[in-house]
């Protein structure tokens, strides 16, 4: 399930619904991405995010559908938040249930790495010396590399 | 056409979207950059250098040859920061 949203999002209850009423799940796994208060060497009181809706939910559900294409998996959860947020806020969560632990590890990472590189949202910082966007890192190419192409 | 702009070609474009008569002569995604240069200010500055710029039909990531039509949506925007 993709969900683009302004608004927070409860961890708990989420992890919870997704295994819910499903017994052959026997493993969740999540990643939860936060604002952090630092950019390079600059104090970051803010960050707004931007997307392109239409294009984002259509990349995440592309994402999804290859994750389940990829492992076995009971469920996957993508929740990825916009507007302005600060340093401590939630911005994503991934979240992905399996019968096994392996499948639901693996595909959560997948999903953060692909999500990092191919969905259209962009974040701009304000730090003591403006606003600024932030850059792509090479490191966020080379982790979805990694995962290779789609066939 | 329907022209989306966002994060900083946004900013330095000065519009987040406009619809536009596409002249016959663009045929590719290529072409259609190459004009929107050519109008100078801020589409030139934005424009300057293809290395940072992705550009969506439709919703689909595509390349510099990818054909354009006049009932295409088509978003010019950076490498892509979420997450």
């Amino acid at each position: 399930m993709i969900r683009v949203q302004c608004e927070d999002f409860d961890v708990g209850v989420e992890l919870e619904r997704l295994a819910a009423g499903d017994r052959r799940i026997g493993g969740v796994a999540s990643f939860i991405g936060l604002v952090r208060d630092m950019g390079g060497d600059d104090r970051v009181s803010a960050l707004t995010l931007e997307h392109y809706p239409g294009m984002t939910e259509k990349k995440l559900a592309e994402i999804e559908t290859e994750a389940h294409r990829r492992w076995p998996l009971g469920a996957v959860l993508i929740i990825h938040r916009y507007g302005r947020l600060t340093p401590g806020d939630r911005i994503v969560l991934v979240a992905t249930a399996s019968p096994h632990r392996e499948a639901a590890l693996a595909a959560c990472q997948f999903l953060i790495d692909w999500l990092k590189t191919d969905a259209p949202f962009w974040k701009s910082e304000e730090t003591p010396a403006g606003e600024r966007w932030v850059e792509p890192r090479a490191e966020d190419e080379a982790a979805k590399r990694r995962w290779g192409d789609k066939p | 056409m329907k022209l989306l702009y966002f994060a900083w070609l946004r900013a330095r474009i000065g519009c987040a979207e406009e619809e536009i008569d596409l002249s016959p002569k663009v045929k590719d995604v290529a072409a259609l950059l190459d004009w929107l240069r050519s109008r100078g200010g801020g589409y030139a500055e934005a424009l300057r250098d293809l290395s940072i710029v992705r550009v969506a039909v439709n919703h689909s990531y595509v390349g510099l040859e990818h054909p354009v039509r006049e009932s295409d949506e088509i978003a010019i925007f950076p490498p892509v920061t979420g997450g």
